[in-house]
């Protein structure tokens, strides 16, 4: 495997969760729901991933109590906002605070146990092509799924009926409601996807991208995927290019210190977060970019009346 | 069974008053039940939170250390939330401060009088509302979410806080242990009472930065302007309040404290810069602030019971050895409650069964 191969295919792990997790936050905002738990819901997706792939010997299971608990977790969050239309941003902001304790005392006994990392693809011939076989056909299957899931949620918001009302949903509530959508509703509905989304993100970084669990191993990553959204302006297939220029930061940033150049590791380590400044500012700056593709009802609280 | 909210005309001064109550009820019952499905008794767990730190002096001095940087960091993030800004960074800022507090003890050990320690305070606060001030500049600026830059910027300040300790600060004589050199007498924040414990001068300041921001904030012009900005920017502006004024004044108030906090945590409870500076004081703040319904005075209050869990955590892994990770699923269980106890302020709560409404609609 050459040297450029082995990078990119890193690139493409690194990038993996910041994607999937990203694109569920993507179909949250679009509902006008501003779900800022997305690190609360990735950590509870890693440590539930890794001690399910643990105590039942499969990773597949391990992704599947990911999702499944990613969902359960978002619901929490749905409940308050949704149902008892509290502040979005400070729940938000709770359900990352208690993930993070929670998940943190779920996983005390996992901590130095070796994980099982779920294997990659490997289709007979195609797989060992010279260069495009590791890429295209050798990678973990997640990575498959995330490249799916970002053509699924582009064909479903902007090619289906089901994907108008959503929008319609997430800009203009009132109106929604008046036309008889089930705006509530269809926002629990999102907020889950959401949390299955960032369950999943959080799964792949406990089995797939470095298979143990470590306290707080999502450092910032459910952040990153909330700034990829805004720099994506909301758009899926732009949250997918997001995606891999931050995969291509960390990696970047990880080889660099391996070279050992003489610039502190510390430094080269919060480039990401350095990275996500510097962009949300460039994309934040073209107010008109902005304006037009916000969801107009991000994080305005609804109630119907009745 | 469908939960349904009918807006009160007006918002219930009851509930207002209760409501951070039967949160702290409603966690204190789920935290029973999680302590038993831990195999643990409730109630001696809960007593070993909530009652035993509170039975010695020296344990009362300990949680004035604790309490002063959580009152400290979020009587600022109160100001901040009331005027719509989201400073979630406290942590980072808390970081700054104690950086470039410790500047001058670490740079110049050989500087000794009693100016010392003053200017660390005013450098430990210039660095946390200078670190404050970035936010608030892109926000102003470039319309740049505050909620995202602030929290990226804690990362940020750990990792260059770890490489200041580990790097060019490092104590020569630390055995290769990260950290400064433990600081000189005058640089060290002293006790209150030495005699009884460790309590240094960082709680009299939260108080004292409670009662101004209370007094600020329900008595002055500042206080009103603050509130109608975040509640209503259109207004503010028809009054002539700048918001981008207020953006850089929620900030760089609220940086400042978080500054102070961080220089008195290294200078008094501590004394030396390390790598592990912060319990996670600046966001366990933001749950304070709430849990203090963004009021300084029950700031205080909510203050000294977030402390009290962080010493009953480590009073009850010592005595029946609950681990100390359950304290920040505690804490983060006590926010939720308190947000979801918030609506009954503004709404009143029913349940209805989901049939009926649709039938007497039409009737």
């Amino acid at each position: 495997m050459g040297v450029i191969e082995a990078i990119l295919l890193t690139i493409a792990t690194a990038a993996t969760p910041l994607l999937i997790a990203a694109i569920g936050e993507l179909v949250v905002e679009r509902s006008g729901v501003l779900n800022l738990g997305v690190e609360g819901m990735m950590i509870m997706g890693a440590v539930t991933g890794f001690g399910v792939a643990l105590l039942t010997g499969s990773p597949w299971l391990g992704m599947l109590g990911g999702i499944v608990v990613g969902a359960l977790f978002s619901l929490l969050f749905g409940f308050l906002t949704l149902t008892l239309v509290t502040n979005q941003v400070a729940t938000g902001l709770a359900l990352t605070l208690l993930g993070l304790g929670l998940s943190g005392m779920l996983g005390e006994s996992f901590v130095g146990q070796p994980g099982i990392r779920l294997p990659n693809l490997h289709i007979p011939v195609l797989s060992d092509l010279p260069f495009v076989g590791g890429l295209i056909f050798g990678q973990d299957p997640i990575f498959y799924v995330s490249i799916a899931l970002t053509a699924g949620v582009a064909w479903f918001l902007f090619y289906t009926h089901a994907g108008l009302t959503l929008r319609s949903v997430g800009d203009n509530h009132a109106s929604a409601h008046a036309l008889g959508i089930n705006v509530i509703g269809i926002r629990y509905l999102a907020v889950m996807f959401g949390g299955a989304c960032a369950g999943l993100a959080g799964a792949y970084l406990s089995v797939v991208y470095t298979p143990q669990w470590v306290e707080n191993m999502t450092a910032g990553r459910g952040w990153i995927a909330l700034a990829l959204v805004v720099f994506a302006s909301w758009r899926p297939w732009r949250v997918l290019a997001g995606a891999y220029l931050f995969g291509a930061v960390t990696i970047g940033q990880l080889h660099a210190q391996a070279l050992g150049l003489g610039i502190p590791s510390q430094l080269l380590s919060s480039l990401p977060y350095l990275a996500t400044v510097v962009v949300l500012v460039l994309i934040s700056q073209n107010k008109r970019l902005t304006m037009v593709n916000t969801p107009a009802s991000l994080g305005r609280p609804f109630v119907p009346d009745r | 069974m469908r939960i349904e909210l009918s807006k009160r005309p007006q918002h219930s001064t009851l509930f207002s008053v209760l409501s951070p109550f039967i949160a702290l009820a409603l966690t204190l019952v789920a935290g029973a039940i999680m302590f038993s499905l831990l195999g643990k008794n409730p109630g001696e767990a809960l007593y070993f939170y909530f009652i035993d730190p509170l039975r010695e002096v020296w344990s009362l001095h300990e949680l004035a250390v604790k309490a002063a940087p959580l009152i400290l960091i979020a009587v600022g993030l109160s100001i901040c939330y009331l005027s719509n800004n989201w400073n979630i960074g406290a942590e980072g800022q808390f970081i700054a401060g104690a950086v470039l507090g410790s500047f001058i003890p670490v740079v110049f050990p050989g500087f000794q009088n009693w100016t010392v320690l003053p200017l660390m305070l005013i450098m430990g606060m210039a660095g946390g509302a200078a670190y404050a001030a970035v936010p608030a500049y892109l926000k102003v600026r470039f319309n740049t979410n505050e909620i995202l830059t602030s929290l990226m910027l804690v990362y940020v300040a750990q990792l260059f806080n770890d490489w200041l300790v580990r790097g060019i600060w490092r104590n020569p004589e630390g055995m290769s242990f990260p950290g400064t050199a433990p600081f000189h007498e005058y640089a060290v924040l002293p006790a209150i009472w030495p005699d009884a414990g460790r309590a240094h001068w960082g709680i009299v300041f939260a108080l004292v930065a409670a009662v101004v921001a209370w007094f600020m904030l329900s008595k002055t012009l500042r206080g009103f302007e603050v509130k109608v900005l975040g509640q209503s920017p259109r207004a503010g502006r028809f009054a002539g309040f700048s918001s981008s004024r207020m953006v850089f004044f929620a900030f760089i108030v609220s940086g400042a404290l978080a500054g102070l906090a961080g220089i008195c945590e290294v200078s008094g409870a501590v004394g030396h810069l390390n790598e592990k500076l912060s319990i996670g004081y600046g966001f366990t703040a933001i749950i304070v602030a709430f849990l203090g319904r963004l009021n300084p005075l029950g700031i205080v209050a909510a203050g000294i019971i977030l402390a009290l869990t962080y010493l009953g955590g480590e009073a009850a892994q010592i005595s029946i050895g609950v681990s100390d990770k359950v304290v920040r699923a505690f804490q983060g269980m006590l926010l939720f409650f308190v947000l979801a106890c918030d609506t009954l302020i503004h709404y009143r709560i029913r349940l209805v069964s989901a049939l009926p409404r649709s039938k007497t609609a039409e009737a």
